[in-house]
């Protein structure tokens, strides 16, 4: 399959930008590829889904997109910067400025309050947002001052995702943001993560393993064993709400 | 090997930062116990071989004169096994090319057959021949201080006369083990030298043929001491007896027992420090290694290990560390014992043969404190892993709970950004362990500032003591009590601008059942030279008509009040028993003492105006002239130079003072930095997902470190003024412990003192600062996205 959007207006949306992107790990004498190839744009404004089975690269990608790990060839770059040649401070800066990470398992910080943990990160950004406005956003307007201790999980992820659009970040990573929620609160995430996407226009990539989330991207990218599968558009986005599993 | 013991190796190599740093800590207070238990027990051991393969006598006795055949009368006395009978005199030296006095005792030896008492061991050379005239054995610390060899020769000068003597040999001998001149403060090994010559040739020179002045004695099986004493008093008493005295009271072996009994407590405090302090740490790395371990505990329990041998397995651990610092602490404490052994052989007693002991006892009795240290340290936590049901143990642990801390809760919490806030909090959930930490931390400081408390300590005492109180430059004793006429003709000579008279009368103190035997000094009322000082170290005037004592004699050791009256038994002339009114109390540091107005002295004696001696205030300059001058003069029987004394003093203790600095660095570090590494360590491995998280949110690793390292500095510094009362705890207890009749130490702490101890701390944190730093930059970024906790 190709990115059939014409060269110029791809070059004025596009975030990233990926040429033959490949990724080896050495373990022991063993020499795994997770990547092995990987040529990918993606563009403001849209909500993509990685899906692929576990090992397949996709948390590898995601992590070479968000500026934590470099890859083994290839070239990516982020706007007009480079990120293959960036160095630990610059990919430092790159993420505070520019990505919004929402973890599994949250990693919120415990001894802080939701509207701590999200000033925690707006405290160092450029031009965010209130942290109360964030949790506004997330539906969460009326548990500000709750620690993670006091909250459910769901709300807990919620909370993580205040925190990751707080900075206007350019891009929003999610690896399996529901992977650890029944599906039910799952649905509550998503619907979070759909309305942020909708209403700040961020570059939403989210990772799962679930086919069933796929229905509300706009885009979704099958990786298998390294290389991409198969991109497609849904012509008909379905809204979080109408998604089980 | 079973599966289980090699996860423990593994446990122990994936902790090995930490059970070094554990390791390192048992290791300390292990090598204090060592060191001071085998040096104990090895100078014990020493003294006690020595005393008795040269026969030191039990019961000592000086008189004026007595004709020999007394002596075979005290041989007759019931409970007395052997007598021997010496002649002994206070002599002047004179050694070529050293200008400054010299005093010395001179002994007899028996001219016939082998000394039957306080036989002397023989370094170098050989006895004196019977009968020879001018030969002597040297002292060993007198010799090697001068280097005499057997052959060289030197001038006493004898009841007033000038001899020359042959050095033939070079000895030590259980009389003489610590050497110290009558009425000085410290041993001095180039002013004071003991000597032995053959009794004929000495009696000769110091007219006493036929006659004795001096007796020792062993007693019978069974005998009682004191019944002796008193039945040997009533012998010699005739003869000018100054009464007969215990080996308790024979000064060599009194300054011995107290430096034993000092050694025995520091054999107790400082491991029961050490100790302690491991045990905390122990006790806070097991809770976390079994946090950590929760679902391999209970993976082990659903395979269905018994819980026992799942306990056991973490006592294994525990024990393994333990046993590591033991044996560190064994090593390191067997080389410390030695230095500190060879240190005391060197400078302050003289041994002919050191019997270094490490007894087997000492090192189970080591291992016993820390093991029990250890396993009650972590029983707890151990006791919980083992409780915990497996499923519970494989759920994840739920996001610990956090709330507010005071300071926010009272409305400062705008001033606080989110990391300084996860700082406070994290500090204030577990309040417990801060505190711990604040204290391990404040251990070491406190350990510090006490090993290096001494030398400030001792030049306080060296300057109340000769600046404010003893402030002659030259205290004169004449060879018998003397008109205080003489004072004139001393003050006539070229070089002394000052002369105080002094009377001194040897008497037993006695109040109740508390007796001292001490010299009573007679001091001029407000004399400029020899003061005595009140509690705020001020000159006091004595008042006239009684008895001024120190305060240790007064409080710890007659238990008298100002106010009381003290039964004061003379022990010269005609051996009156008085009954003198205390007056007061005065402060004074080295040694002790009872003061009076020399006039008051003297019309208690019934005597006129009379000194026994004299304190002089001498012209710089002047000094090898006046020496030469007083030298010759047939009634000055001795001369004692403060300044010199003073040298000679930090020359001696220098080396000990270095060695505890040494030690109490080496401690004091390995504390400082076992409690900051670990709760560093234990802080990262806790909140190492969390560090890393906000890596992955755009923080850079300083402001990670921040995080981290704030907690730390925090908690450092709380611990640097808790350590200075630790400190001065210390301090305390080591006051406390250590008074003797010899010295007590003055509650003074320098600036220096904490400095030194704020030092160790930080020090110790900015390394464990450094290392984490190192750690920080490891952080697996990528790994905390995908695990939980």
């Amino acid at each position: 399959m190709m990115d059939r959007m014409p060269t110029d207006q791809a070059q004025a949306n596009a975030v990233f930008v990926a040429h033959g992107l490949t990724k080896i790990y050495r373990m022991g004498e063993v020499e795994v590829h997770a990547l092995r190839g990987i040529d990918l744009t993606l563009n403001r404004g849209e909500l993509v889904v990685l899906l692929g089975p576990s090992g397949s690269g996709k948390s590898t990608l995601l992590n070479i997109l968000g500026g934590l790990d470099a890859p083994s060839g290839g070239e990516v770059r982020y706007l007009d910067h480079a990120l293959t040649d960036a160095s630990e401070a610059e990919l430092t800066r790159f993420r505070r400025e520019h990505v919004g990470f929402v973890f599994q398992f949250y990693n919120l910080i415990p001894s802080l309050t939701a509207r701590e943990n999200v000033a925690a990160v707006t405290e160092i950004a450029e031009s965010p947002m209130r942290p109360e406005d964030a949790l506004a956003l997330v539906g969460l307007g009326n548990r500000l001052d709750h620690f993670p201790a006091q909250l459910s999980g769901g709300e807990q992820q919620r909370v993580a995702i205040a925190r990751a659009v707080a900075k206007n970040p350019a891009v929003l990573l999610c690896d399996e943001p529901t992977g650890a929620l029944d599906s039910a609160t799952g649905v509550v995430v998503l619907e979070v993560l759909e309305k942020v996407n909708r209403e700040l226009g961020t570059l939403t990539v989210l990772i799962t393993h679930n086919a069933g989330i796929a229905d509300m991207a706009d885009r979704v990218i099958r990786l298998s064993d390294g290389r991409i599968a198969d991109i497609h558009a849904n012509a008909v986005k379905k809204a979080a709400h109408e998604l089980s599993w | 090997m079973r599966a289980l013991d090699r996860k423990l190796f593994r446990d122990l190599w994936h902790l090995r930062g930490q059970v070094l740093a554990i390791a390192a800590v048992i290791m300390g207070g292990v090598a204090t116990m060592v060191m001071s238990l085998s040096t104990y027990d090895s100078l014990t051991t020493t003294r006690d071989r020595f005393y008795s393969e040269y026969r030191f006598a039990e019961v000592f006795a000086s008189l004026k004169r007595a004709p020999e055949p007394v002596a075979e009368r005290l041989a007759a006395l019931p409970g007395v096994e052997r007598v021997e009978s010496r002649v002994m005199a206070g002599v002047k030296l004179e050694v070529e090319g050293f200008s400054d006095p010299i005093t010395g005792q001179l002994l007899s030896l028996p001219d016939v057959g082998e000394a039957q008492l306080n036989r002397l061991h023989l370094k170098r050379g050989r006895s004196v021949q019977p009968w020879s005239s001018d030969e002597v054995v040297l002292s060993d610390t007198f010799a090697d201080a001068h280097g005499f060899q057997p052959g060289d020769r030197l001038a006493a000068i004898i009841n007033g006369k000038r001899k020359q003597l042959t050095v033939v040999g070079v000895a030590v001998s259980p009389e003489y083990v610590y050497q110290i001149a009558p009425g000085s403060m410290f041993p001095d090994f180039k002013r004071y030298g003991v000597l032995w010559m053959g009794r004929n040739a000495l009696a000769a020179a110091y007219d006493m043929e036929g006659a004795f002045n001096q007796v020792s004695l062993i007693l019978a099986r069974g005998a009682h001491e004191q019944d002796v004493i008193d039945r040997v008093d009533a012998v010699l008493g005739t003869y000018g007896g100054t009464g007969a005295y215990g080996r308790k009271n024979q000064f060599s072996n009194r300054f011995l027992s107290e430096e034993l009994k000092q050694l025995q407590t520091m054999a107790t405090v400082f491991p029961a420090i050490f100790l302690g302090v491991a045990a905390f740490l122990l006790n806070v790395v097991l809770s976390r290694l079994i946090a950590l371990q929760r679902d391999q505990i209970a993976i082990l329990k659903a395979f269905g290990y018994p819980y026992l041998a799942i306990g056991a397995h973490y006592v294994k651990l525990v024990l393994l560390m333990a046993v590591l610092g033991v044996a560190g602490g064994v090593a390191l404490g067997a080389w410390f014992g030695q230095g500190l052994s060879n240190v005391y052989m060197e400078t302050t007693f003289r041994f002919p043969y050191l019997d270094y002991r490490l007894n087997a006892g000492v090192i189970l009795v080591a291992l016993g404190i820390s093991a029990f240290a250890a396993v009650s340290g972590t029983l707890f936590s151990v006791a919980r892993a083992v409780r915990l049901p497996p499923a519970e143990g494989m759920r994840p642990e739920m996001p610990v709970a956090y709330r507010a801390t005071l300071v926010e809760r009272i409305g400062l919490q705008r001033w606080f950004s989110a990391p300084t806030r996860m700082i406070l909090r994290h500090i204030e959930r577990r309040p417990l362990k801060s505190l711990l930490t604040v204290l391990g931390i404040a251990c070491a400081c406190g350990l510090m500032m006490v090993g290096n408390y001494q030398k400030g300590a001792i030049d306080f005492m060296v300057d109340v003591q000769f600046k404010q109180s003893a402030r002659e430059d030259l205290a004169l004793a004449f060879i018998e009590p003397t008109s205080g006429r003489a004072l004139y003709e001393l003050a006539a000579l070229p070089g002394i601008y000052f002369v105080e008279g002094f009377r001194d009368v040897p008497a037993i103190l006695r109040f109740g059942h508390y007796e001292h035997r001490a010299a009573l000094f007679g001091i001029q009322p407000e004399g400029q030279l020899h003061r005595s000082l009140d509690r705020t170290l001020q000159p006091v005037a004595l008042p006239p008509g009684g008895v001024v004592l120190t305060d240790h004699l007064a409080n710890k050791i007659l238990h008298v009040k100002p106010g009381d009256m003290l039964t004061v038994e003379v022990l010269e002339g005609r051996r009156p028993v008085l009954q003198v009114p205390v007056l007061g109390i005065t402060k004074q540091y080295l040694g002790v003492s009872a003061y009076m107005q020399q006039e008051s002295l003297n019309a208690l004696m019934r005597e006129g105006s009379t000194m026994s001696g004299a304190y002089l205030a001498v012209e710089p300059g002047t000094e090898a002239e006046l020496y030469a001058r007083l030298h010759e003069r047939p009634r000055v029987l001795g001369m004692v130079a403060n300044k010199a004394a003073i040298q000679s003093f930090y020359a001696t203790i220098g080396e000990f003072i270095l060695f505890y600095n040494l030690v109490a660095t080496l401690l004091a570090g390995a504390i400082g930095f076992g409690v900051v590494y670990n709760s560093a360590r234990i802080a990262l491995s806790e909140r190492g997902r969390e560090l890393a998280s906000l890596r992955v949110l755009g923080f850079t690793r300083g402001e990670i470190a921040y995080i981290l390292l704030g907690e730390l500095a925090l908690l450092t510094l709380a611990a640097i003024p808790v350590g200075f009362l630790v400190g001065i705890g210390l301090v305390g207890i080591l006051i406390v412990a250590f008074q003797n009749e010899l010295y007590r130490l003055p509650l003074l702490l320098t600036p220096e003192n904490y400095a030194m101890g704020a030092a160790v701390v930080i020090v110790s944190a900015l390394l464990s600062a450094l290392l984490l730093w190192l750690r920080l930059g490891r952080l697996d970024l990528v790994a905390v996205l995908k695990t939980r906790e």
